[in-house]
């Protein structure tokens, strides 16, 4: 470590010292380290003005749905506040990029005692937690020596980078780590990812693309909004996003929240709320289609004009008929049963007289934007009700107009380039994000039945992985224990690399772990997920602590231990490479501003003269614009799907199909509710969990109907025990009438803390979900749980 | 007094996303226990069963509250120190901290919560509206972090010509004190 940051964090420890002992009552003196005063009011309220602070340009680099423009107040080397960037105007049209909760509140993360401060190898036994700690230069030595050992021994194949977008930004440790391993003779790659992998599967089954969603600004033309378990007050899908939806209902559009929550979305920004079973979304759907077929709402011309298969007319030549949707819908097909509201009705909760009424609003109401959350569809089915909502959209004629919204994955088909780091792998192997365990399990001879793509099978099994920034190795991947089993067995998986901020769930199963730099202690350039027109610069406010490093100075020193150091970092340093990518951005984008000004001002916003609208050209004009299918058209009836010939579980067009511990599994008998876990505020997946501010705003809780909590003799101030034939949880409940009976929530993203017994203290949903991925998509089902709850204890306090 | 400052609260479109009661935090650099602005939740109701089908009864709002600078504020008369002055130029109640005797009575005076006892310095602190910043005429942290947009300040006589005299909703107590606050309710939060 360099002596300048000694003496730093010397000095900063000394004047903290001080600062506590001036407090009469500071009684939390015993191991004191220099992080643990952060909080404490050590003085009058501030009375030091602004202009005395440095202003630091930044954004919150994790993997949030939202990326704001942020300021980090610096002052003595140490960030006092963070706020949303005010310097430019507020205006309806360009508003400004808002944070939230979780990064105006970030000091309490950067500062946080439990920061990982030195390299550590692991001396128990794995997923045990004891770690030793040691140099940087063993550290990577090691890792050195077990990525020449695997690669020889097993081939690229055995080396997987598992997911982990702790740190989302252009320069993060895992764009680096896979540049030099695929310089290195490359790894087993994945698509998908744990969020929406079963949207990005189906929606372009239908449009051919996953980019079906018009610009925000444009939902002030909708006449009706239905968000579909999507909760962007929560989840933060898109700096700004609930703003713009309290434009449209400014500007007279009627929304309507559909969720087994009454969503914090739904509460400030809906005029109805329709609670739904979980899994069930594709019956509401089709009962809906069942209206608008029966009543004469849809639009002929529009189904004729584009769309294929959405009656026997217009199915593919050579399909009998029978097979288009209209005929399932209307009970045409082989099953032979009409989805009708009273059919739907019985499966999802949802009166038939408010199916009735929702389908006539969203096909006469038009233009109306059906907007599809990602929650639904991470269920044992989910890819269905991705294409049942991008048909509703069609037969409504909804698609490629103003004011209207295609459904599916709804990424903004307006997209603006930014360069990125480049990378390459000439190991071609694939597999789904969430089906790693299997290619640890049983990797060789795993073929395209299980999802791998690129190769006919696989050669090796997973040997080593390495996970970056990331708590999907443990905490966000399905069945825990049965994953803790599969991760301890250290003759199959050989080595775990983890790099991280903190000793998180998935970090305790490393062999090694190195002590990541945080993204206020680096420069960085990050993007917006899928809304949004601009970039933002993330400049380092504040130098890094400990022994804590940046991902591209380690990477370079491993590419020295694998002589490819001149290969890998092309002589440049890391801001180098940060100019590298602003010129490589600018000369698509004319006007591009310089490196300096863009660090600067921290933000480069795209100015269009008018909202964007998806597949407006396809529609204004389909002979010159075919869809980017291989009909050119609209796959109502997906002839793709038709020949895997998998009609239960992979229809051609999309179907309600009842779920493995959906509301109609009779294991139901035994465990009788529904258990989701809904993205919390105040924590992104599972960064923030361990957060003073955020648990103080919204503790770790599950939520329980309040007529199922009387019904087990629950009351507030109870902790529930939960527990299905995977795990046990015990944590405290929320008793809300927020949720609808039958269905109970434990907020996903909180840490796995098992204790002796196994039971986990904390609330991980994992500790419950299954493991089987989805039929199409190879993805993660984790709102698909059958579970019961007793009272576990008095709490005490 | 020139101008009582007053803080608007859009409540029909608070999605209580707890941003203000964060970005106070930080502003004030509070450890956990301490609120100057706070957020919570207000809800009841229950469902109908019907056949199959659930039918939702439910009310649901949010409240985000600080010091509402009253007109007629109770902690001052509580305060046997003299340490709580209301500012004549605009109406803002603030503790001056090297009169604070820490003896709380203020926090039982107050019907909104909203003076808080620090254990480290054995002083009560309290929301000043963001005091430096509204010298610089730079509004207040938490209005200026509000992703929904839902809060505001200003002087309270031109906040009620624009947006109406609504001063509480369900949820929060009598305004006794007369509250520098002006509310737009949300549907659940008045009696229809």
């Amino acid at each position: 470590m360099p002596n300048k940051k000694r003496l730093l964090l010397k000095q900063q420890l000394t004047r903290r010292h001080f600062n506590a002992a001036e407090v009469p009552s500071a009684g939390s003196a015993v191991n004191f380290s220099p992080f643990e005063q952060n909080c404490i009011n050590t003085a009058a309220p501030m009375t030091v003005t602004e202009s005395e602070e440095k202003l630091v340009p930044t954004s919150g680099t994790h993997n949030c749905g939202g990326r704001c423009l942020l300021k980090a107040h610096v002052r003595d080397g140490r960030i006092v506040r963070i706020s949303s960037d005010d310097t430019f105007p507020d205006t309806p049209l360009m508003p400004q990029l808002r944070g939230c909760m979780r990064c105006l509140g970030y000091q309490d993360r950067l500062y946080h005692p439990d920061r990982l401060k030195y390299p550590m190898k692991r001396v128990g036994k794995r997923g045990e937690g004891k770690f030793e700690r040691i140099t940087w230069n063993e550290a990577l030595d090691t890792i050195a020596d077990h990525t020449k050992r695997i690669m020889k021994q097993y081939g690229p194949e055995a080396i997987y980078f598992n997911y982990g977008t702790g740190n989302a930004g252009r320069v993060s440790e895992r764009v680096w780590l896979t540049r030099l391993i695929g310089l290195y003779g490359g790894y087993l790659s994945m698509y998908g990812n744990y969020s929406n992998g079963c949207s990005l599967m189906a929606t372009p089954f239908t449009f051919g693309t996953t980019a079906t969603g018009s610009s925000r600004e444009d939902w002030i033309n909708s006449k009706l909004i239905i968000l579909l378990g999507w909760n962007p007050a929560e989840v933060i899908h898109g700096t700004n996003s609930t703003y713009y939806l309290k434009q449209a209902k400014a500007a007279g559009a009627k929304i309507v929240v559909i969720d087994p929550i009454y969503s914090n979305t739904a509460i400030g920004l809906a005029d109805q709320w329709i609670p739904i079973r979980p899994t069930t979304d594709s019956a509401l759907l089709d009962a809906m289609a069942y209206v608008i077929i029966n009543e004469n709402l849809h639009d002929q011309k529009f189904l004729d004009t584009y769309c294929l298969g959405f009656d026997d007319a217009h199915l593919p030549p050579g399909i009998p008929s029978g097979n288009s949707y209209k005929s399932y819908v209307l009970g045409e097909s082989d099953d032979q049963t009409p989805k009708t509201p009273t059919w739907a009705e019985a499966i999802s909760g949802v009166p038939r007289e408010v199916i009735v009424q929702l389908a006539r609003e969203y096909a006469i109401n038009r233009p109306g934007a059906l907007i599809q959350g990602y929650g639904p569809q991470r269920h044992a089915y989910g890819e269905q009700v991705v294409r049942s909502g991008t048909v509703l959209a069609a037969i409504t004629g909804n698609i490629g107009v103003k004011g209207g919204w295609a459904s599916g994955t709804g990424l903004q088909a307006r997209s603006n380039y930014v360069a990125s780091i480049p990378t390459t792998n000439p190991c071609q192997a694939q597999i789904s994000h969430y089906s790693w365990p299997d290619a640890i399990r049983r990797g060789i001879g795993m073929g395209a039945d299980s999802g791998v793509r690129g190769v006919k099978q696989l050669s090796s099994n997973i040997k080593l992985i390495y996970n970056l920034a990331g708590n999907c190795l443990i905490n966000q991947q399905s069945d825990i224990n049965d994953t803790a089993k599969l991760l301890a067995d250290d003759s199959l998986v050989e080595f775990i690399l983890v790099n991280d901020q903190f000793l998180t769930s998935s970090a305790k199963f490393a062999d090694i772990i190195l002590p990541a730099d945080n993204m206020l202690e680096r420069d960085d350039i990050a993007t917006p997920w899928g809304f949004g027109d601009y970039v933002l610069y993330t400049s380092k406010a504040v130098d890094t602590v400990f022994e804590c490093r940046n991902g591209y100075d380690w990477v370079s020193d491993l590419a020295g231990r694998l002589e490819l150091k001149d290969k890998f970092t092309e002589g440049r340093t890391l801001e180098q490479w940060l100019r590298y990518l602003v010129e490589e951005t600018a000369k698509k984008n004319p006007g591009f501003p310089s490196y300096e000004e863009f660090k600067a001002k921290g933000v480069y916003r795209w100015h269009y003269p008018e909202p964007d609208v998806a597949f407006k050209k396809q529609i204004d004009d389909p002979k010159n614009n075919p869809f980017p299918t291989p009909s050119g058209r609209i796959e109502i009836f997906s002839p793709r799907l038709w020949a895997m010939n998998k009609p239960r579980e992979v229809p051609a067009v999309p179907k309600y199909v009842p779920a493995w511990e959906g509301p109609q599994d009779l294991l139901h008998k035994k465990y009788p509710l529904q258990c989701i876990g809904h993205h919390y505020k105040r924590r992104v997946h599972s960064t923030f969990d361990n957060c003073g501010w955020m648990e103080e705003a919204s503790r770790q809780e599950i939520w329980i109907n309040t007529a199922d909590a009387e019904q087990r003799g629950i009351r507030e101030g109870d902790k529930a025990k939960v527990f299905n034939d995977r795990g046990v949880i015990v944590l405290p409940v929320k008793i809300t009438p927020r949720i609808m009976p039958g269905v109970v929530s434990i907020p996903q993203g909180a840490w796995w803390t098992p204790d002796a017994t196994g039971v986990d203290q904390r609330g991980c949903i994992n500790t419950l979900t299954k493991y089987q991925p989805t039929p199409l998509a190879f993805s993660n089902p984790q709102h698909t749980n059958l579970v019961q709850i007793q009272k576990a204890c008095e709490r005490s306090g | 007094m020139a101008q009582q400052l007053a803080f608007y609260f859009e409540q029909n479109h608070c999605v209580g996303c707890d941003t203000c009661q964060i970005a106070c935090k930080g502003k004030h650099n509070l450890p956990v226990g301490q609120l100057f602005r706070k957020v919570y939740e207000v809800s009841g109701g229950a469902f109908r069963e019907r056949d199959g089908a659930i039918i939702p009864e439910v009310y649901a709002f949010w409240i985000s509250i600080s010091c509402n600078h009253c007109v007629r504020p109770k902690c001052i008369e509580s305060c046997p120190a003299g340490a709580i002055q209301k500012r004549p130029l605009d109406g803002i109640v603030h503790i001056v901290q090297d009169q604070c005797i820490g003896c709380r009575r203020c926090l039982k005076a107050c019907p909104y919560g909203s003076p808080q006892y620090n254990p480290f310095t054995r002083k009560v602190g309290k929301c000043d509206f963001c005091l430096d910043l509204i010298s610089q005429n730079k509004p207040p942290a938490c209005v200026s972090s509000c992703p929904m947009r839902a809060l505001d300040y200003g002087p309270l006589d031109e906040l009620q010509k624009k947006l109406g005299s609504v001063n509480s909703t369900k949820g929060l107590p009598r305004a006794d004190t007369e509250p520098a606050l002006v509310i737009t309710p949300h549907r659940h939060a008045v009696d229809k």
